[in-house]
């Protein structure tokens, strides 16, 4: 089973994130680190293929920079990596994003693609959806479990009751919650190995994709300030405020 | 020789070990005394992380000198001092003699399960009368046909309760001072061996530490580590690699004790601003925080000659009594800066105190490191 797996680089999160202020893009240094909810894609990916036979490629798109993020997935135990970093790229909204992703992945055959549900940088949450439109092959998100064998994937997809089981055949995109599985850590000989691996470094014109930008950030503003919350003393009655609060905030 | 990526990746996969499998822990492990050496050890084993210089042949890793200065440094990191003592003693104290002159038969029978993460060792010199004066010890091995017959006791002796075995120094023949001494490998389950005390200590007190009593213990010659009678040499050239592990990760440790007050520092408000904003507080922390970038870089370079082969003795020793006393005014200055909070036993800085003073003492006092320098720089009459 061919299975590729869908990470980011990111600006480490324990650090500060600066916007360009002119174009207010993420100002993205050199070290950029694994985007930690990809970690769980790379697992499952990992798991997939080890338990089939089959191999796990990584599909990334952004600055390269000293692919200290790509090779984290690689001494994982990725097989192989295919970046995509061209400077026209810079500001993709996610449709360029998932065509530049699902022309990579094109390119590069698949039976199953797991992604994340959404970066940790970005949040929009919408490319796993995008991928699997633009590749025609059917999209199950929000996986907490993920089974694929026998030409068919089926998932546990979270939804607020519970889960729902969804079934689908492949070729197919699932895209995994945080937690789906424990993802492993690297291995001494996972992380010497992981420079021998195949990286493959292509550009938007490789892939043919249209690199005009269709979106433009004309503001940004800081989150508002968190407001003090309400302290209740108690008087033997405070239980009953306390209801009425959570009945106003509609929590109950 | 610099750092590679491969390094840089490296102390990313101990740092986040440590943050999510050692931490967490830490309260548990001090409450309950103990830490379950066979368990971690067995995790970190499946990382390659124990004998990172070691033959592969035997389980180890074949890397350089460099990852096992990461290694020490981001233990050293850890909320204790324990762990980074521990898996010292496996990695870097108790077998550095055994993988050097040690034979194919006593590797692969004691060497590769430790690197395997199935066995827990310990090196037992120290002794009631004899500590960083190695040459007094009198614990003897009497060769009798093909075993020694082993008696005395070993004092002060890390990981010693759970140990599977322990590298004994004891005397093998009756000549006297540096000479006639031999390593011996004493498995723990032999007959004769006891652990007759757990010893309560000042910090360290997740880390297990034993008063050892050896009654007539049998184990075979074959065990001797190298040549017999050459045993304080051997120990010599050990105590070097342990001294290099206990300036490591404790410059690493100072250098977290200082970014955690400075954090501390920059939200604790006394008289109407940061304490972080008063002159007194910043330039102390820089000067401890440029002492301690001093003792890294030394270390760096204490390591890089290391790996090029050169007899580090005389660094080692240097950087050991150097990071020895850097902790202590490290430890001293942080919990002052916390003030009363700092000396509460919730918070980090007690521990901090408590755990780094061994480094004075432990691996050769202070006075011993200054003993060997002035002998080795000819300050002696």
């Amino acid at each position: 089973m061919q299975v590729v797996v869908c990470v980011k680089q990111i600006p480490d999160p324990s650090g500060t994130y600066t916007l360009d202020p002119e174009t207010h893009f993420l100002v993205r240094p050199d070290e950029q680190v694994l985007d930690d909810t990809d970690r769980y894609g790379v697992e499952m990916g990992l798991q997939i293929a080890q338990a089939h036979g089959g191999s796990v490629t990584l599909v990334s798109m952004g600055p390269k920079g000293s692919m200290q993020g790509i090779r984290q997935a690689l001494a994982m135990g990725a097989d192989r990596a295919v970046v995509v970093d061209d400077a026209d790229l810079k500001g993709s909204d996610a449709l360029t994003t998932a065509q530049v992703l699902a022309a990579a992945i094109q390119r590069t055959g698949f039976d199953l693609v797991i992604t994340g549900t959404e970066s940790t940088d970005g949040y929009s949450g919408v490319v796993p959806q995008m991928l699997a439109e633009l590749l025609d092959v059917p999209a199950l998100t929000y996986a907490t479990e993920v089974e694929a064998r026998d030409g068919k994937v089926t998932i546990n997809r979270q939804t607020s009751a519970g889960y729902d089981v969804v079934e689908a055949s492949l070729p197919a995109v699932v895209s995994v919650t945080a937690g789906v599985v424990e993802p492993r850590y690297p291995t001494f000989k996972g992380i010497m190995d992981a420079k021998k691996k195949e990286v493959e470094e292509l550009t938007a014109s490789d892939l043919g994709v249209d690199t005009s930008l269709r979106q433009r950030v004309t503001a940004v503003e800081p989150a508002p300030e968190r407001e003090a919350g309400v302290k209740i003393e108690d008087d033997g009655e405070a239980h009953l405020k306390v209801v009425e609060l959570l009945q106003q905030k509609k929590v109950i | 020789m610099p750092f590679t990526q491969e390094h840089h990746d490296f102390r990313r996969l101990v740092r986040e070990f440590v943050e999510n499998e050692i931490n967490p822990r830490v309260p548990e492990w001090e409450r309950q005394e103990w830490i379950p050496l066979h368990e971690v050890l067995a995790d970190m084993a499946k990382l390659g992380l124990l004998g990172l210089e070691y033959d592969p042949v035997y389980g180890g890793q074949g890397a350089d000198h460099l990852f096992t200065l990461i290694l020490a440094e981001e233990l050293g990191r850890a909320d204790h001092g324990s762990i980074g003592m521990a898996v010292g003693v496996v990695t870097d104290m108790a077998t550095p003699s055994l993988h050097r002159y040690g034979s194919h038969e006593l590797k692969e029978r004691y060497l590769a399960p430790v690197l395997r993460g199935e066995q827990v060792c310990s090196i037992a010199v120290t002794e009631p009368d004899a500590g960083s004066d190695v040459a007094s010890i009198r614990t003897r091995a009497v060769r009798d046909g093909d075993e020694w017959v082993i008696s005395g006791s070993k004092m002060y002796i890390t990981n010693s309760l759970q140990a599977d075995w322990l590298c004994v120094l004891a005397r093998t023949s009756d000549e006297g001072g540096y000479a006639g001494m031999s390593q011996i490998i004493v498995p723990t389950d032999t007959p004769g061996f006891t652990v007759s005390r757990q010893l309560d200590k000042l910090g360290m007190r997740a880390s297990d530490t034993g008063l050892l009593e050896f009654d007539e213990v049998r184990v075979p010659v074959s065990n001797t580590i190298g040549a017999v009678g050459r045993g304080f040499q051997q120990q010599m050239s050990q105590f070097v690699i342990e001294r290099m592990w206990a300036a490591y990760s404790t410059a690493a440790a100072c250098q977290r004790a200082l970014e955690r007050t400075r954090d501390y520092l920059r939200e604790r408000i006394v008289f109407g601003k940061p304490l972080l904003d008063h002159q007194y507080v910043q330039f102390k922390l820089a000067e401890l925080a440029a002492e301690v970038d001093v003792l890294r870089q030394y270390n760096l370079a204490v390591a890089e000659r290391h790996d090029a082969g050169e007899d580090v003795t005389r660094m080692a020793t240097i950087a050991k009594l150097k990071a020895g006393r850097l902790h202590r005014e490290v430890a001293d200055w942080v919990l002052q800066f916390h003030g009363g909070i700092g000396y509460m036993e919730e918070t980090w800085t007690s521990r901090f105190l408590r755990d780094g003073r061994l480094t004075s003492i432990g691996a050769g006092a202070d006075e011993v490191m200054l003993q060997v320098l002035a002998r080795i720089d000819g300050y002696t009459a």
